[in-house]
């Protein structure tokens, strides 16, 4: 398969693999985060930690949009799709987030309500120029590489005079989390768990660029390597982050050139900042209310912003007080740590929205890595 | 009775399935004769009666059945109607069986077209003939629109085992090898590629084929050597090794460089952010055989052309958890889990 095998060979794996082991000074601790799901998903699926040397350790972050959506918000799904009028477009793996009192998309579905599974945003579209006489309801959410399609989407929909189209908008940004996860209490003041570096997402940067982590890099000394989603990038990532500490620098390098730059994709940040505007807060599974960490629709696209056109509220809903998803998102804890963990919360009956995307660290653990826990 | 008794013949080109053809009425008799005695022409069926007599020898017999919902109902590499029997006799054959007979039952959404029933029923006839299986008892049904998409088929199977033998996944032991007869998630990726919410495309066809041929052959090489076979249809390969995993109390190693899958499905997979190791497959099977037959099993599938890429891909090992555990291509080690929710509905 061109342009993915290259990136999966095995003699360059190992090579990069033994240069880590080599470099990597016994006498200290490596605790990186990989803020992205894609690079936990990768990490566990290639068994990557196999190859790192004790003391190399990959810290699970935050960077799974399913996961970190909030039981309020599939809520708010939830009620919506129970509207009698409304079709609600939804990506398939959201269907089985947890909301309050077990409540999912997916029970939603069964009982009757119209909720569409879709594979792309102009599937909505299609769905409400087919059905005039249903309101039609895109659920979006992820961070800033599924921002744009959304843009798009809501252009194309207000080029086609959609009356019966609307989003249900629930986008949020990376590097405030990465702040929230820097500045949590968890972190700064019971120092439970220490970063020493990040590597940070590719797919996000190749619209954002590399410029937003800088302040990072200089507020916090914490190196940062963007990397991509193959087995040699997580190594190269990690070697170029070893280096770093061992130097004691602390920038941001960029692993995946071939995809990312430092300004970033420019036409699409544009059409994002013409239709999105900051919310002052957001509510995140596991970080709480973060400020300034999600979008909205601007007032001039009204018409198209569900939360408006349905009179939406958030009402705020505590998670299973057992689980730790929270400590997990941060990294502080890890799924074995939770009690939850393979006992009640599987993958089949997700408690914590963790266990629910096949990127959030406990399912990503439980699916490729629980044999560790035994053998 | 015969087609002198109706006012005229359907009109395959461009008719359709309306209520009256479920009704047990003229109309309903006119399709079954019209339309599905053509395709499957088989003595039992030119009598005509509710069901079929057939004559049995000593023995032990198997008997299985299968309900094919697949979406879309055409597909490159067959249709609902080849998959319909090939299905079965594969599920039969993976006893070691030899399938004779099939009966088949039709759920008809009113409104399909009598050009696509006859193509479906054609197929099915083509394959059963193809097999040396006979299509000897059948049923139709039909349902107002909406009630269901198009058409659903369950066909049962019924077959001879050869004397003596008695193939179950408990029987697998610490050692054994485990086989597969070729590329893996063909059948899987060639139906989404026609879904309409998905088409993309790719040059794979479905592995869709009656592989009771290749059993005959791999057991006459290996007999009881060969202590389990399975077809891993919904779920994939992951699905079936982890279903012998957990009835033999056994764990698997596999090597993930071992296990054939084509680039094109490779491709699709990785495009649509799904692991070959969970897609379906339609004419393939994974065979538990005994260390010391696995050679001879494995050249044995090879001479079949349905077997042509068939691998050595693991072993059996002790372990209570029974985890099936793949050894990654860089060295590492990962499980390979039960399929979790619903990757890809109505795939067959």
């Amino acid at each position: 398969m061109k342009y993915a095998d290259e990136f999966r060979d095995k003699t360059i794996a190992q090579g990069l693999a033994r240069a880590i082991g080599a470099e990597a000074s016994p006498q200290r601790l490596y605790r990186f985060m990989e803020f992205c799901g894609g690079h936990t998903h990768a990490i566990s699926r290639y068994a990557l930690e196999d190859m790192l040397p004790v003391n190399v350790r990959m810290v699970h972050g935050p960077g799974c949009p399913v996961c970190v959506l909030p039981a309020s918000r599939i809520d708010m799904g939830i009620k919506l799709a129970d509207r009698p009028e409304v079709t609600l477009c939804v990506y398939g793996d959201l269907m089985r987030v947890p909301g309050a009192q077990g409540q999912s998309l997916l029970r939603a579905k069964t009982r009757g309500t119209d909720i569409r599974m879709i594979y792309s945003t102009l599937d909505a579209v299609r769905i409400a120029e087919q059905a005039k006489d249903r309101e039609v309801v895109f659920f979006a959410i992820g961070f800033e590489t599924t921002t744009p399609p959304t843009a798009v989407t809501l252009r194309l929909a207000e080029k086609k005079q959609l009356k019966n189209f609307s989003v249900f908008c629930n986008h949020v940004l990376t590097p405030s989390a990465i702040l929230s996860i820097l500045g949590g209490a968890d972190i700064r003041n019971i120092g439970r768990v220490e970063i020493d570096g990040f590597v940070g997402p590719g797919h996000v940067s190749t619209i954002i660029g590399t410029e937003p982590y800088d302040f990072v890099a200089e507020e916090f000394g914490k190196p940062v390597v963007i990397a991509g989603f193959e087995p040699l990038d997580m190594l190269q990532a990690i070697l170029m982050l070893v280096r770093q500490v061992n130097e004691g620098r602390y920038e941001v390098e960029n692993q995946y050139s071939r995809a990312v730059t430092r300004e970033g994709n420019s036409r699409a940040k544009k059409e994002v900042s013409d239709i999105f505007e900051l919310r002052d807060q957001f509510e995140w599974r596991g970080l709480g209310l973060v400020p300034y960490s999600g979008l909205k629709l601007k007032l001039a696209y009204a018409q198209f912003d569900a939360e408006v056109r349905f009179a939406m509220h958030e009402v705020r809903v505590a998670d299973n007080p057992g689980c730790e998803c929270g400590a997990i998102l941060r990294g502080v804890k890890k799924p074995v740590d939770c009690k939850l963990f393979g006992t009640i919360c599987r993958p089949e009956t997700p408690m914590g929205s963790c266990m629910v995307s096949a990127e959030g660290a406990c399912a990503a653990h439980w699916t490729y890595g629980r044999f560790r826990d035994h053998h | 009775m015969t087609a002198m008794a109706y006012q005229s013949k359907l009109d395959i080109d461009n008719g359709c399935v309306d209520l009256s053809h479920g009704a047990g009425g003229r109309a309903m008799t006119q399709l079954i004769f019209g339309l599905f005695h053509e395709a499957f022409g088989n003595k039992w069926l030119a009598r005509g009666n509710d069901q079929s007599a057939f004559d049995v020898r000593a023995g032990r017999m198997v008997m299985t059945t299968d309900g094919y919902v697949v979406s879309p109902l055409f597909f490159s590499g067959g249709n609902i109607g080849s998959l319909a029997v090939h299905g079965t006799i594969n599920d039969v054959a993976m006893a070691g069986a030899r399938p004779l007979y099939l009966s088949a039952s039709f759920i008809i959404e009113e409104g399909l077209r009598f050009s696509d029933l006859k193509m479906i029923a054609d197929s099915m006839g083509e394959a059963a003939r193809t097999a040396g299986v006979y299509i000897i008892t059948g049923d139709t049904k039909v349902v107002e629109r909406g009630k269901a998409d198009g058409l659903f088929i369950s066909t049962t199977g019924i077959g001879i085992l050869p004397d003596g033998l008695d193939l179950s996944a408990d029987k697998a032991s610490v050692g054994d090898r485990v086989l597969v007869s070729g590329s893996l998630g063909d059948h899987g990726v060639a139906i989404m590629s026609k879904r309409q919410n998905l088409a993309f495309e790719t040059d794979i066809v479905s592995d869709s084929a009656a592989l009771h041929h290749l059993v005959a052959e791999i057991v006459a090489v290996g007999g009881g050597g060969i202590r389990a076979m399975r077809d891993p249809t919904r779920g994939g390969f992951a699905a079936t090794l982890n279903e012998i995993a957990h009835q033999s109390g056994l764990g698997f190693r596999l090597q993930e460089e071992a296990i054939p899958v084509k680039p094109g499905v490779a491709a699709a997979c990785e495009l649509l952010g799904l692991d070959p190791l969970y897609v379906a497959n339609e004419g393939k099977l994974v065979a538990i055989v005994a260390p010391e037959m696995a050679n001879a099993v494995l050249a044995a599938m090879k001479a079949n052309p349905l077997g042509r890429d068939a691998a050595d891909v693991g072993e059996a090992v002790a372990d209570d958890h029974r985890f099936v555990l793949l050894s990654t291509r860089f060295g590492g080690s990962r499980i390979v889990d039960w399929l979790s929710g619903e990757q890809l509905p109505r795939i067959c």
